[in-house]
């Protein structure tokens, strides 16, 4: 155990001590005077070239969003910088009188070109991510490149928009009197505007939003069940990344005060996923590492590669390219997750660990519970074929609440068929499953979720690098309503919490408390179990589903599991359990439901099953 | 438009239709089997087509260099892993027999006079350099990540490609090329007149989709090649080496790239990145195919070709638009038709 970081008390914090930061919140105060002065003594070259760095990080950190955390990968941040930056650079140089009437004070306004920019980009990401965020994650990808090759040749066709020599003669920005004429004055703004959003990034992925954008790496069968909406999810990632490149393109426009289709090529759109890679696609601040790298990398590569290749050519290209594979081969945390593990490793424990004191919180509202001995499970006649197999035949029982029935049975029974369809993860071919007197098979498994149906998984899924406490939190995600913009915004910590609160209370009541900050990856495979039961828990569930919850469990933890489950029946849960291992069924379940090839075969208390003939030949052979 | 204006677009839609199905082919034939979409395709074509213009403008063959390096680099990784895992350099016979191929290959392309092999011999060195080279790009670049996740496998894929691409402008240089037609003349159907190189273009592809048929229906290696891409874990299971499956299947992807690439270039001009535009239009019939199913890829990407040469008739300035765009009602429909979550796997 890690001591000093989990058993630490409220009464134990030191009183007089540095101020509690997290690592970000040190980097930006490290950052901010660097930021102050940085104009006032560097040449203009290089505060142009940091204004660059500054835009492709704010583009970047979309990516970062995207790729590192929802695990999605988009090549069409550059074309959504494009988009922003030529519909501003449309209105900034177009003059009234071409545009129809209604919409004439647009023209030269900076702030309408940002609306319209953000409009274009966002309406834009909404269609494609609508058409391809449902399918397999291949489709976004190539998706994203045939849209961003498409408007490409469509900037360069276009007649109003300058075709290949593009818009020129942008004005200097003028925002409420203010003039961004010279570099200096907008490298505060752009600046600002990055660290804003950097801000508002971590706080997004410190929420309600961002763990289920974070879960969606999980394993979308994980989140679906806990109530989480990913295809809600894949897609606020991914508009958020378009919105980081609308703001992008707007900067870029009053940066360049010029636009042309180059520079929006899909070509580009490569070179922002190689700076979220270079960077650290797992960590905020690789953002800003990769695009300064790039950057620099690519100045001095193209310096040199000339000389040592006697031609002219993007040959710096190469370079990258083979810096990615072997990125991808050796270090797929890019540079700075190489420099938070190497932080690890020196300070002995995660970062995660810098212990949030979690404040006792109003108890989240729970739903009505039937009472004890109404039924709240029942399975009619459920039949479920594969082609000619018949896997589940006529299968029908009850679970009360207040009650644990285990189905057992040997291997190829038909148990995990069932499981599925119990869950609505699967769905019988004929029959019906009530749970609480209406009828859910057809239904999603994230609906089920919010009608207190919970479940754990046969092959633990959980997300090893999260913390137990947040892993936890998933679970209570339908019980909180916060959306983006109040988790960007910090308007979400009194709901943030009381969800926080309600995933430690439920790791207290199954015995992982002194846990709550540890990665979830480092507990012992029974723990990971233990913690998908409080996971499930804090859904505030009337019906428990567990698949085979006590595999892979050692002795004392199997007793713990079944004091927990006894507590859990004596509240009035319903429990339902799929279970190899006779010896824990035996001594704590109220019924057995006994299946073989597909079909029942006896039901009953444990006592009457133990001695139950066909039981008995199922599983020992019978007797010769 | 009339009729003939009609005939001509449509002979040319079906010469380029019939690359892209070959394409799409190839393209779905790397992924059912590795996971891996293999944007790097399109550089086998340019490479092809670029080889066999050098050949014959008699300008250096430089393609052998290429294949030289990777099978280099290849016999260190080999050499490397063998001493990870046993703690002493073992050198296996394959990646030595890979790299004297290569070095004996770059010596005769850069000292034969090629110009005058005529254009089978050319075609025939040109699929020597460039099917060994889709092994060594397995071998170098995908073998060592060949279990990842498939988001980390797309991403070295787009690496690949950029790395190739700035490879190509080192070895062929910035000038388009094209290359001589295999034949002259043509044949005259009632009143269309079939371009030979269309004929020839149909008449390969076909062959080659017969080819591909009877490998995977007949041959043992076919079959296997179609068990790893049913189950991976089940064909590993009953001995067929994923590293095998891999390398085949891009060996394969490189022979049908390169064919493809010699076919294509007599038609159209072929600069070193031409490659990606034409083998996208491949992932377009890929993608209509729901990246698993061949007739339909082959019958989308003939579509496109058609799409392609009569938007060039209509709009050819918005060719590319139209063609790209086409991949949205397919996916509006393939997301309809979807139902439920699925974990990539």
């Amino acid at each position: 155990m890690k001591p000093g970081v989990l058993s630490k008390t409220p009464a134990e914090k030191p009183t007089l001590s540095m101020p509690r930061l997290s690592p970000s919140a040190w980097i930006l105060l490290a950052l901010l005077p660097v930021l102050a002065v940085s104009p006032l003594v560097l040449p203009t070259y290089q505060v142009t070239l940091a204004n660059n760095i500054g835009i492709f990080a704010l583009a970047t950190l979309g990516l970062v969003l995207l790729t590192g955390v929802a695990g999605m990968t988009s090549f069409g941040q550059a074309a959504f910088i494009g988009v922003s930056a030529y519909a501003t650079a449309y209105l900034a140089t177009v003059s009234a009188a071409e545009l129809p009437g209604p919409l004439a004070w647009m023209a030269g306004s900076p702030l309408a070109g940002l609306a319209v920019g953000l409009v274009l980009t966002l309406a834009i990401a909404t269609v494609l991510g609508a058409v391809t965020l449902r399918l397999s994650g291949h489709y976004l990808p190539l998706g994203t490149i045939a849209w961003g090759l498409s408007l490409f040749y469509l900037f360069g066709n276009l007649e109003f928009l300058g075709g290949h020599t593009g818009l020129s003669g942008i004005p200097a920005l003028n925002l409420f009197g203010i003039a961004f004429d010279r570099a200096e004055a907008l490298f505060y703004l752009i600046w600002a505007i990055l660290l804003l959003a950097v801000v508002a990034t971590l706080n997004l992925l410190d929420s309600r939003v961002g763990r289920a954008i974070r879960a969606l790496r999980g394993g979308q069968r994980m989140s679906e069940s806990m109530g989480v909406d990913s295809f809600r999810a894949k897609m606020t990632a991914f508009l958020v990344a378009a919105l980081y490149a609308g703001l992008a393109g707007w900067l870029y426009a009053y940066t360049q005060r010029f636009v042309s289709p180059a520079p929006f090529s899909l070509q580009a759109g490569i070179d922002f996923l190689f700076m979220a890679l270079i960077g650290g696609v797992g960590q905020v601040w690789g953002a800003v590492i990769g695009a300064a790298g790039v950057t620099f990398a690519k100045q001095w590569l193209q310096d040199l590669l000339p000389h040592l290749l006697g031609r002219t050519g993007n040959f710096e290209a190469i370079v990258f390219g083979l810096l990615i594979v072997l990125l991808m081969q050796r270090l797929p945390g890019g540079i700075a997750g190489w420099i938070a593990k190497a932080f690890e490793r020196r300070r002995h424990r995660p970062a995660a660990l810098e212990s949030i004191d979690l404040p006792a919180a109003e108890p989240l509202p729970r739903r009505p519970m039937p009472q004890k001995g109404e039924v709240v499970l029942e399975a009619n006649g459920v039949t479920r074929r594969f082609g000619g197999l018949v896997a589940n035949r006529d299968i029908s029982f009850t679970v009360r609440a207040g009650e644990i029935l285990a189905v057992i049975g040997p291997n190829g029974a038909g148990k995990s068929t069932l499981f599925n369809q119990l869950s609505c993860v699967d769905h019988p071919s004929s029959g019906e499953i009530l749970f609480r007197g209406e009828r859910i098979d057809g239904r999603t498994a994230r609906a089920m979720a919010g009608a207190g149906l919970s479940r754990s998984f046969q092959h633990v899924k959980l997300l090893p690098t999260m913390s137990v406490l947040e892993n936890v939190a998933i679970g209570a995600h339908l019980r909180g309503s916060k959306g983006v913009a109040a988790a960007a915004l910090r308007l979400d910590r009194a709901e943030e919490a009381r969800l926080l609160d309600e995933a430690r209370r439920q790791l207290i009541r199954v015995g992982l408390g002194q846990y709550l900050h540890v990665e979830a990856g480092s507990l012992a495979l029974g723990q990971q179990r233990i913690l998908e039961i409080a996971r499930a828990l804090c859904a505030d569930p009337c019906l428990l589903l567990l698949d085979e919850p006590a595999a892979g469990l050692r002795f004392l933890e199997k007793q713990a599991l079944a004091e927990l489950l006894v507590k859990l029946r004596s509240e009035g849960m319903a429990i339902l359990l799929v279970e190899h291992d006779m010896d824990f069924v035996m001594g704590l379940v109220d019924r057995v439901y006994v299946m073989e090839f597909g079909e029942r075969i006896a039901e009953g208390p444990p006592e009457t099953i133990q001695t139950n003939p066909a039981v008995l030949e199922a599983y020992l052979g019978g007797v010769e | 438009m009339n009729l003939q204006i009609v005939m001509l677009l449509g002979q040319d839609g079906i010469t380029n239709g019939a690359i892209y199905a070959l394409l799409a082919l190839s393209i779905l034939l790397v992924f059912t089997v590795t996971r891996i979409l293999l944007i790097p395709q399109g550089e086998f074509v340019a490479f092809a087509a670029l080889t066999m213009a050098a050949m014959q403008g008699g300008t250096p063959v430089r393609l052998g260099w290429l294949l030289l390096a990777l099978s280099t680099a290849a016999l260190v990784m080999d050499s490397h892993a063998a001493w990870r895992r046993d703690g002493r350099i073992a050198v296996r016979r394959g990646p030595v027999l890979g790299l004297a191929y290569a070095a004996g290959l770059t010596a005769l392309t850069t000292l034969l006079p090629l110009a005058e092999a005529g254009v089978a011999l050319q075609a025939l060195v040109t699929m020597a350099l460039i099917v060994p080279l889709g092994l060594a790009l397995y071998r170098v670049f995908y073998q060592p990540i060949a279990a990842a996740h498939p988001l980390v496998l797309l991403i070295v894929s787009i690496a690949v490609h950029v790395v190739l691409v700035g490879v190509g402008l080192l070895m062929f240089g910035p000038e388009g090329a094209r290359t001589e037609p295999f034949s002259d003349g043509g044949l005259r159907l009632g009143m269309v007149m079939l371009n030979s190189q269309t004929i020839w273009v149909v008449a390969v592809s076909l062959a080659l989709i017969l080819g591909l048929y009877l490998f995977f229906e007949r041959s043992l290696y076919g079959k296997a090649l179609r068990a790893a891409a049913v189950n991976r874990l089940g064909a590993e299971l009953v001995g067929i080496s994923p590293e095998l499956a891999g390398k085949a299947s891009f060996a394969l992807a490189a022979l049908i790239g390169s064919l493809s690439g010699i076919l294509i270039a007599p038609i159209t001009t072929i600069y070193y990145d031409s490659g990606f535009i034409i083998s996208l239009k491949g992932f377009v019939g890929a993608i209509i195919g729901g990246l698993a199913s061949y007739p339909v890829a082959a019958l989308g990407a003939l579509l496109i070709g058609q799409a392609e040469s009569f938007s060039t008739f209509w709009a050819s300035s918005y060719k590319e638009v139209i063609v790209f765009t086409l991949i949205l009602p397919v996916l509006v429909w393939r997301s309809l038709s979807h139902h439920g979550a699925e974990d990539d796997e």
